[in-house]
């Protein structure tokens, strides 16, 4: 029935419902800020939710790849911590240059995201708890690397930290800004236009049906977990690049702030349905409501967990809005 | 034997007993010092009873094929309001009734929210409690102004740290809550209706059970032993810090819970299991500080010996242990043989 649905062209507007009340809920808080704050209406603004939420960005991508599955990560903030220790230990403790420390940093997240995606498919351990071992496993491990803040001092670093890429006017972006839009262009073209990406939504939508197609459903699901981690360990990167430090204190409650993201941004927890340029409408919706709070001044920073908090419910709301009676 | 439910988590946890016992035999000491007792066994229990309360809550919850992810806020809610309220109002029992009255009634009303977004608007639980989970935080601070409330007052530390006959009352008030949820679902019908909502909500809906109103009752109790824990938590270092009390204690507490054998998937539970499950969990942090490892490594520990139970849990472990013991048996391959899979890194 839900076939005929969908051929009667109902259901795919309605889809995209979810993300249309993002974009408009962005344009409207954007058209706020301007009208009250006149510092809020240069494009600068803008860009700088990129600059400032470029790390977080490239965690969210990942995610999306696992709640599309119908899975979810846990372990992505305490990955972003360990990323930033290591990167920290290699470079200041024992000289690493800055590209060999961050070959190794990408190649221990994607292991770790490896190893949880093997328990989860050889094991059938519970996503749920599988990365909840991991982000226990991944913040203990900074924990015995460090448990003090490094402060990063490599000249390599520095110089990716502080080039600006002039965008014409007073605008300019990061190193990290870029990184994060490749990222983003990847994940849209993997997931639109391949068949791992098709992959992907069909085991959200039934992971049975899926294997009996005969699709590799193992091989990707270890692959969305792989790509996760490694996610992670980018945006760890590129949170040493914003912070220029290591701290095994970074990225506490980093997953919930994923995950909100993902999910204001469409991408139904159930997995099957939701576009990673949801996820980065969901990432600007968080980062101007910070950014709003910053401008007024007068609103104390508990304000933001609790009117993301409100943002979640509404959005969740209206989703279920959408997917009721589409037998989800 | 090694099919009943409990055996792996409780092997693991008289394991971890035992390496402590060889460890360092002071370990099982237990003295009574002023009337009380006193001894790392007693801490075990003592620290571990708001773990135990929430698991306990949290059992309830996954039997129902649901989860709360917002306890540890309720926590933090729970012991913001009762400090703000005793800081007013200090000293005196009748404060301190209040104060407990309030937070309970508060996070009474906080698991009302969580059921009713589940249980009447048919969201999935990991979401519904995640809003609590994500504005919670922000809720605690706005009650206690972002400061942290320190109190004193010495009828409100007792839920935390005091005694009855040599006993520590977190003990006997976790106890409390064990005994009469026991009761409740294995002397009436409520844990069979419970585990039948998990097993198929939308059969046991048909089936005539009130299936709503339950997966409704059991977000409320969760957040009730929640409420409490936050209480014993706040009482305990006699202050309230909306930012760190109760933080990831859902995750010890699902942790709890799925080592002691309740599957995340719902249909049947064991809260003595969370209780073990609890223990175990704490023991860890305690054996991990007496035996001087650093407390950096609890995590690690965590991490290893969770990983090692769920294994061992795993059918599907379990399987491929048993092929590979006996390759020649010619057991019939699993329905679910998974393809090669080559890991890219």
């Amino acid at each position: 029935m839900t076939t005929l649905d969908r051929v009667r062209g109902y259901r795919p507007r309605q889809r995209h419902l979810p993300i249309l009340a993002t974009m408009a809920l962005l344009i409207g808080a954007y058209i706020f800020g301007a009208a009250s704050y006149d510092a809020f209406g240069s494009g600068q603004v803008i860009l700088d939710l990129f600059i400032n939420n470029a790390f977080l960005l490239v965690v969210a991508v990942g995610m999306t790849f696992v709640i599309l599955t119908g899975g979810i990560d846990l372990s992505v903030g305490s990955v972003v911590a360990l990323s930033t220790v290591i990167s920290g230990d290699l470079m200041q403790k024992h000289g690493w240059s800055a590209y060999a420390a961050i070959a190794v940093v990408l190649v221990v997240g994607a292991l770790l995201g490896a190893g949880m995606g093997a328990l989860i498919h050889f094991f059938e351990i519970q996503p749920f708890i599988a990365t909840l071992i991991g982000m226990f496993f991944a913040r203990g491990l900074c924990y015995t690397i460090s448990t003090e803040a490094y402060s990063i001092d490599n000249a390599t670093i520095a110089t990716l930290a502080q080039t600006q890429i002039p965008l014409g006017g007073e605008l300019h972006i990061s190193i990290s800004v870029v990184a994060a839009l490749v990222v983003v262009a990847i994940a849209v073209y993997v997931l639109a236009f391949t068949r791992f990406g098709r992959t992907v939504y069909s085991i959200g939508g039934n992971a049975q049906s899926a294997m009996l197609m005969g699709l590799k459903t193992g091989r990707t699901k270890i692959a969305v977990y792989t790509i996760s981690g490694f996610c992670s360990a980018l945006g760890g990167l590129l949170l040493v690049l914003y912070k220029s430090s290591g701290d095994p204190l970074n990225g506490v409650g980093l997953e919930l702030t994923a995950i909100a993201a993902v999910v204001i941004g469409g991408t139904i927890l159930t997995g099957g349905s939701g576009y990673v340029l949801g996820t980065v409408l969901g990432i600007m919706v968080l980062g101007i409501i910070q950014t709003l709070i910053t401008f007024d001044g007068t609103l104390n920073s508990w304000w933001t967990s609790i009117i993301t908090g409100a943002l979640l419910f509404v959005f969740i709301v209206l989703q279920r809005l959408v997917t009721r009676g589409s037998g989800r | 034997m090694t099919k009943h439910r409990l055996f792996w988590p409780v092997v693991a946890l008289l394991a971890l007993l035992v390496g402590d016992l060889i460890a360092s035999p002071a370990f099982f000491k237990i003295e009574l010092r002023d009337g009380h007792l006193y001894g790392n066994l007693v801490d075990i229990l003592k620290n571990g009873a708001p773990l135990i309360l929430i698991a306990i809550g949290m059992t309830l919850v996954i039997a129902t094929r649901g989860i709360d992810l917002s306890v540890g806020a309720v926590v933090a809610i729970s012991g913001s309001l009762a400090c703000l309220w005793i800081a007013d109002h200090p000293d005196g029992v009748g404060a301190t009734l209040v104060a407990v009255g309030l937070a309970l009634g508060l996070s009474l009303v906080l698991g009302v929210w969580n059921g009713w977004l589940v249980a009447a608007l048919g969201i999935q639980p990991i979401i519904a409690t995640l809003i609590l989970m994500v504005a919670g935080r922000g809720i605690a601070q706005l009650i206690s102004g972002g400061q942290i409330i320190t109190i004193n007052s010495a009828p409100y530390e007792w839920i935390g740290s005091g005694f009855v006959f040599t006993l520590p009352s977190a003990i006997l008030i976790a106890l409390a809550v064990f005994v009469l949820a026991s009761l409740l679902v294995r002397r009436s019908a409520l844990g069979l209706l419970v585990e039948a909502v998990g097993g198929n909500p939308e059969a046991s809906r048909l089936a005539g059970l009130r299936s709503a109103r339950l997966t409704w009752l059991v977000y409320v109790f969760c957040a009730l032993c929640a409420g409490i824990a936050g209480l014993m938590i706040s009482a305990n270092v006699h202050s309230a810090d909306a930012n760190h009390a109760g933080l990831f204690i859902e995750l010890d507490a699902i942790l709890a819970v799925v080592v002691g054998g309740t599957q995340l998937t719902g249909g049947r539970f064991s809260i003595g299991g969370a209780v073990i499950g609890a223990l175990l969990i704490q023991t860890l942090t305690t054996t991990v500080y007496a035996l001087g490892i650093p407390p950096e490594a609890i995590m690690l520990f965590k991490a290893v010996v969770v990983l090692a139970v769920c294994l061992l849990q795993s059918p599907a472990f379990r399987r491929k242990l048993r092929r590979r013991r006996t390759p020649a048996a010619g057991q019939p391959a699993p329905t679910s043989a998974p393809e090669k899979v080559e890991v890219t890194a």
